[in-house]
């Protein structure tokens, strides 16, 4: 079973790499000519983007993935959930020194204790599916915020949908 | 076996206190004492004169009660007001006339359109002046600062028409209570007419709010029923939410993010100081006193599901009243302890449900279509106020039962009502769409009487606290 997933995340892993491979090459330069003098081999190509472990490295990585997001009052992983999740778990496979927080929240159209317990249990889901892929529990922080922070601000059903979410989140 | 170990380890493993951020401003001085006192006449108490309830409100809202400024011995300063305590007798009527407005029973006048009576008039109404102006009622009274610095407060009822005194009662206090006093004349004239307990001199636990809807700041503050008095306790750094005054307004519990994640916190406002609710590291809300004060419901997710549960409030082990896969969650206590009023969603959605003290025999007792949310047992005990959703939010109020459902107010957003210590008026606070500001309203038990409170900022999560002694 383990071994199992090892190869699931070493593949996913190298799925990454070839994904973000900008410092490889496509295409290996064509083999010097051999009256030329060797050249130093050129200078390692530094990072110019994010730091490893920082959410823009993470979102640079992931993209959208970041955040799931939930039906009014559920809190399943649907199959678009799941998606995201696996892009994620297979980034926190990469970086397994990066500790993150998964925090939850709900929609303004909740009373504000129920949407904290909401929130609570929508970013359980998601660390519990991360930890089924392999994740381990004790890099996950999970947060409720119920309603208290929303990110889109109109009070209608494409809002609302937008913030009913589960956001990972890197808090270095 | 071994994660099982590590997992209890953290569920109960304590926080160490010590390193306990804080967001506290100063401490507030705690209350001055109200002392009641004779007053000077001596005419006996009429008994005559009426009793209704506030039920029967058309029959009331033409009530006139006249309300001139209080008279004064002799004008001599007090730090109660700048300009003597001949002023500060003018401020007394004002704060009783506003009082007794604004619950849509009476139609009083103020000192502001009304002769002003001499202080020897004060046991000797000159009634016909008082008929001629079509007064029914007549509120007389008297500030005199004594010579410790202290108020001396005398307040009279006389029914214009039986020309009698219907009751009378007089204060002590310290010149920072001067409002106080106001407001137990307002109660006093408040259940001489109307036979209802009194609920003027109270005080509201709320959280004030600032800034955009997506960077709001939330801040724990206190206010008086009226709204005067208004004290920031926590300073904004961290979110504050859904305060608790205790019985005894010694201790507020209430949510904060101090230290990153929601805790419910009981300040002590006599002290300044703050302790978490329990020593646990999962989350905990929807704080909730007993009657008595000796009890504090908390609602607790673990492992992302949230029941309740009750912890003496001088510590100690905590004991899990629900004990089910759905969102259990607040709770409030029916007024002699023995019962809860809570909401689940075990059901599918949010409803309401009654226990026992103990936990035992829970049933759903909201069956009226729409969801139940926030329930609130009445300080009288014959009805639970929630939030009822169904398409827009409104207040609600049933019998404790589940019976007799009605809807009192009609805003797109109304949420978590509180209800005043007589059970007769409730609380709650307003969302606006779009915008998300918010506002602290109250609305009787007829829905017909409806007003927000003036709060100096944006204002939510209202929690009216018990008549104070």
């Amino acid at each position: 079973m383990n071994k199992k997933f090892a190869i699931i995340l070493l593949l996913a892993s190298a799925t990454t790499l070839a994904a973000c491979a900008k410092k490889a090459p496509e295409v290996l330069p064509p083999p010097p000519a051999e009256t030329t003098q060797p050249t130093p081999p050129a200078p390692q190509v530094q990072p110019t983007g994010p730091q490893v472990g920082s959410q823009a490295h993470f979102a640079a990585a992931v993209g959208s993935s970041t955040t799931i997001y939930f039906d009014t009052d559920r809190y399943n992983v649907d199959s678009q959930d799941a998606a995201a999740l696996q892009a994620q778990a297979q980034y926190f496979a990469r970086y397994p020194q990066v500790t993150f927080t998964i925090e939850g929240h709900a929609d303004e159209r909740g009373t504000r204790e129920y949407n904290l317990a909401l929130g609570e249990r929508r970013a359980t889901a998601a660390k519990n599916y991360l930890v089924s892929l392999g994740v381990d529990t004790n890099r996950i922080s999970v947060v409720s915020y119920g309603k208290e922070r929303p990110v889109a601000l109109a009070s209608n059903e494409g809002a609302w949908a937008q913030n009913r979410r589960a956001a990972s989140v890197i808090i270095n | 076996m071994k994660p099982a170990i590590l997992a209890a380890l953290l569920l109960t493993s304590a926080l160490p206190t010590a390193a306990m951020a804080q967001d506290l401003g100063a401490p507030i001085t705690e209350d001055g004492r109200v002392e009641t006192t004779a007053t000077d006449a001596s005419a006996a108490q009429a008994e005559e004169g009426i009793s209704f309830t506030v039920t029967d409100e058309n029959a009331w809202s033409d009530i006139g009660i006249a309300i001139p400024a209080f008279a004064t011995d002799r004008d001599r300063p007090t730090p109660a007001n700048a300009d003597g305590t001949g002023a500060l007798g003018r401020e007394v009527a004002r704060v009783i006339t506003a009082n007794l407005r604004n619950n849509g029973l009476f139609k009083p006048v103020g000192p502001d359109s009304l002769p002003q009576p001499a202080f020897n008039q004060i046991t000797a109404p000159a009634f016909s002046t008082w008929s001629g102006r079509s007064a029914e009622m007549l509120v007389h009274g008297y500030v005199r600062a004594r010579d410790d610095g202290k108020l001396v407060v005398g307040c009279y009822l006389y029914d214009v028409a039986l020309q009698d005194e219907l009751v009378r009662e007089g204060w002590v206090v310290g010149p920072a209570d001067w409002r106080r006093a106001a407001h137990k004349c307002s109660d006093l004239i408040f259940s001489r007419l109307t036979g209802e307990s009194p609920f003027f001199d109270s005080r509201i636990a709320y959280i004030a709010e600032t800034g955009p809807k997506d960077r709001r700041v939330k801040r724990l503050a206190i206010m008086d029923s009226d709204g005067a008095n208004h004290r920031f306790l926590t300073l904004g750094s961290a979110t504050a939410l859904t305060p608790r005054y205790s019985p005894d307004y010694s201790k507020i519990l209430y949510l904060s993010y101090v230290d990153g994640n929601p805790r419910i916190y009981v300040y002590d406002i006599g002290t300044g100081k703050q302790t978490l609710v329990t020593e646990n590291r999962n989350p905990t809300i929807a704080p909730r006193w007993s009657p008595d004060g000796r009890n504090i419901l908390y609602s607790m997710a673990v492992a992302g599901n949230t029941d309740i549960y009750r912890v003496p409030a001088t510590g100690g082990a905590s004991v899990k009243l629900t004990d089910n896969p759905g969102i259990d969650v607040g709770g409030s206590y029916s007024p002699d302890g023995s019962k809860i009023v809570f909401e689940s969603d075990r059901s599918g959605s949010q409803q309401c449900y009654v226990m026992n003290a103990d936990g035992t025999n829970q049933k759903r007792i909201s069956f009226f279509g729409g969801r139940c949310a926030t329930p609130e047992w009445s300080p009288r005990g014959d009805q639970i106020a929630f939030t009822r959703i169904a398409g827009d939010f409104n207040i609600a109020v049933m019998n404790t039962g589940g019976g007799n459902m009605r809807v009192l107010t009609r805003g797109w957003q109304d949420e978590a009502p509180t209800w005043a210590p007589n059970g007769r008026i409730i609380q709650f606070f307003r969302t606006e769409r779009n915008t998300g500001r918010s506002g602290i309203w109250q609305v009787d038990l007829t829905g017909q009487n409806e007003r927000r409170l003036p709060t100096p900022v944006d204002a939510s999560d209202p929690a009216w606290g018990p008549i104070r002694p």
